[in-house]
């Protein structure tokens, strides 16, 4: 069977699944709404939360930037994982014994304010808008590519589908999808990487088969890096960002990690205290399946491609290069008219241009697997994408539902009312972010960045504090947050978009890239805090009280509607 | 008569009991930041420090087609936070008996 009826029969049948589940799950109460009933089980969440958190970006893009920068890719990494410690130590428990149901409502009542709740809701929807069109963008992405539908066709497919579990079922519709979608997404991403680690390596497990020899004993690291510096790029596993940039992208990225309300929220759908500490678990060893596998598979394609075609003559590529040169994502110049291919690091002399996502989406061609599998990677891809979209999209629906109409506008709204209201405004939603996806703004890639830069710089002192300290009170957490946020938006507009006069990498403060500036505005945001906090009034007895509460795991009861 | 007397000593019982758990509630807390500035530091240190402040000093040793330094930082990092996680669960769940803050599994 070919390629496209292959990749039709997958994505057929994975789209059937998540419908069914979705009608077998839907949200009957604001409860089950919000956070699923209260009582998903911590593998389940665990791997939920897996499929939330790892997007298009994680599953179709990030092997491929890695393979790209080396050891500077090493960032996303330790970043994207490295998160989720912060997240199991400092927030998730405390967060689900306090049991609300979204982030504004911890940061509304731990701060006895309507002030703070509004600054925490604008962050999540701007850091979820964000995200989302992104996700979007990747479903028409692999709908274009794989089965040759035009991109607003395949945008529309996935917002019908998203819209449909996503309104129907909820939190608890999206929970059990996205376990499936997990499912589906580590599937498809580790067939291809075992099949081509056992062609280059012999070994079967891709983690260890990319730092062992080939045929002729040489390490794969060390013949990629001989290949780098013959090529004149900069060697694999020493990478070129300064020391301080590194660091403070890794820390960014983290922090904002933990700080993302979709994920966050995952965290009240558990029964008690401990299992949500157990889900965190869950959730990174569901994830690091994933992100140990990435760096592997750059290493396997990044030397799979120099071998292929560097100084091979254009007329003997292969089919696959062919194919991906009609997409564009390839592209080739005969500079010096020679019938070879160039493939080096100076500009002038290279003649090939090669788009990072090849490396995931074309890898089982480039390895000459069976059809099947390259379809799997459509099927995976479309799920990873999905599932974030989804997730995101009701962390939007409840902040305007809950937290916006229920908890500022409206008090008096009946159940029933709040959940047409939530389900409104995931349509409204959906909408929007297919309209973005359909016609990306430029800005988006510079965005996504910014939405973990925001995070860090918003959420993550201004909760951190707010459970760790006492005597954080509501003037020091407020300025934090604002000062935090507007340093990051300063910084990013500046250094992105030129605003306030512009600037370029030499103007950088110390050296620091915007995506890594995202760890000082969060310094920023806790030294506001802590200072201001000394001179005003210290909070209320009865949230002190509350703090101390949310420290003793016992009687979190389900998560409740005030 | 008998009632009015009894009063002052409930109240005495009472008063001992609230703060008997306040002490208990603060020991609890204090186990766990210790817990937690340990398993932090070891965070730190397999990321910020292996993976990226001495990376070259570590890059100097081999194991097998790994440098050491680039071997933490898209390898080792990840495998020790999923340990540091587990470990938490652990150490908590321990705590959280020894203080009877627990919750059982009876719903």
């Amino acid at each position: 069977m070919s390629i496209q009826i292959w990749t039709w029969i997958l994505v057929g049948v994975t789209f059937s699944l998540y419908i069914g589940i979705a009608i077998w799950s839907r949200a009957g109460s604001t409860k089950e709404f919000y956070v699923a009933g209260g009582g998903v089980s911590p593998l389940a969440n665990g791997l939920a939360t897996a499929a939330d958190w790892m997007s298009a970006a994680s599953f179709i893009s990030m092997a491929g930037i890695i393979s790209f920068e080396g050891y500077d890719g090493s960032v996303y990494l330790m970043g994207w994982t490295g998160g989720y410690v912060l997240l199991a130590l400092l927030l998730a428990p405390y967060l689900r014994k306090f049991g609300k149901f979204t982030v504004p409502d911890f940061i509304g009542d731990r701060y006895y304010s309507n002030t703070a709740r509004s600054v925490a809701v604008f962050c999540a929807l701007l850091v979820s808008f964000t995200y989302v069109a992104g996700q979007m963008q990747g479903v028409g992405i692999v709908f274009s590519r794989f089965l040759e539908v035009d991109i607003t066709t395949g945008v529309i497919i996935g917002m019908v589908i998203v819209l449909f579990y996503a309104v129907l079922g909820g939190m608890k519709g999206i929970t059990y999808t996205q376990v499936a979608q997990y499912c589906v997404l580590i599937f498809a991403f580790m067939v291809p990487a075992i099949f081509i680690s056992i062609q280059m390596t012999g070994h079967f497990i891709p983690q260890l088969g990319f730092g062992s020899a080939d045929e002729n004993g040489i390490y794969l690291l060390d013949k990629l890096d001989g290949l780098h510096k013959d090529l004149g790029f900069s060697s694999y596993t020493t990478g070129s960002k300064s020391k301080l940039d590194v660091f403070c992208i890794t820390a960014a990225l983290m922090v904002g990690t933990a700080g993302l309300p979709h994920v966050i929220v995952r965290f009240f759908t558990v029964k008690k205290v401990a299992d949500a500490r157990k889900s965190a678990g869950w959730a990174l060893l569901f994830i690091a399946i994933l992100y140990t596998t990435a760096p592997a598979i750059s290493v396997f394609s990044r030397t799979n491609l120099i071998e292929t075609v560097s100084d091979k003559k254009y007329a003997d590529m292969p089919e696959w290069f062919k194919k991906w040169e009609t997409t564009g994502l390839i592209t080739f110049i005969d500079k010096n008219q020679d019938q070879v291919i160039q493939y080096v690091a100076n500009k002038e002399l290279n003649e090939l241009e090669v788009n990072r996502d090849i490396m995931v989406l074309a890898n089982p061609e480039i390895a000459g697997l069976p059809n099947w599998v390259i379809a799997l990677v459509a099927a995976g891809g479309l799920a990873a994408a999905l599932s974030t979209a989804a997730g995101l999209l009701l962390v939007i629906s409840s902040s305007v539902a809950h937290d916006l109409i229920k908890r500022m506008i409206n008090p008096k709204i009946s159940e029933k009312g709040e959940l047409i209201a939530a389900r409104a405004a995931a349509v409204v939603a959906v909408c929007v972010a297919g309209y973005f996806g359909i016609n990306p703004p430029g800005f988006v890639a510079a965005v996504v960045a910014l939405a973990f830069g925001l995070a860090a710089a918003s959420f993550f002192p201004a909760i951190v504090l707010g459970i760790f300290s006492k005597k954080m009170n509501k003037q020091g957490a407020i300025s934090g947050m604002i000062i935090g946020i507007l340093l990051m938006l300063f910084y990013m507009t500046k250094f992105k978009f030129g605003w306030w006069f512009g600037g370029t990498k030499e103007d950088w403060w110390f050296g620091i890239s915007p995506e890594g500036f995202g760890s000082i505005a969060m310094m920023a945001n806790f030294i506001v805090s802590i200072i201001v906090s000394k001179f005003t009034p210290d909070p209320p007895k009865e949230v002190q009280e509350i703090v101390e509460n949310i420290r003793i795991p016992s009687g979190a009861g389900a998560a409740h509607n005030h | 008569m008998c009632k009015v007397s009894f009063l002052p000593f409930f109240i005495l019982q009472l008063n001992i009991l609230v703060s008997y758990l306040k002490k208990e509630m603060q020991a609890y807390w204090k186990q766990n930041l210790k817990y937690l500035i340990i398993l932090l530091i070891v965070w730190f240190t397999v990321s910020f420090g292996a993976g990226i402040l001495f990376v070259d000093q570590l890059n100097v040793i081999k194991i097998g087609g790994f440098k050491l330094g680039f071997w933490f930082a898209q390898q080792g990092a990840i495998y020790t936070f999923v340990i540091l996680i587990l470990v938490y669960i652990k150490l908590m769940n321990k705590l959280d008996k020894k203080y009877g803050f627990h919750e059982e599994d009876n719903l």
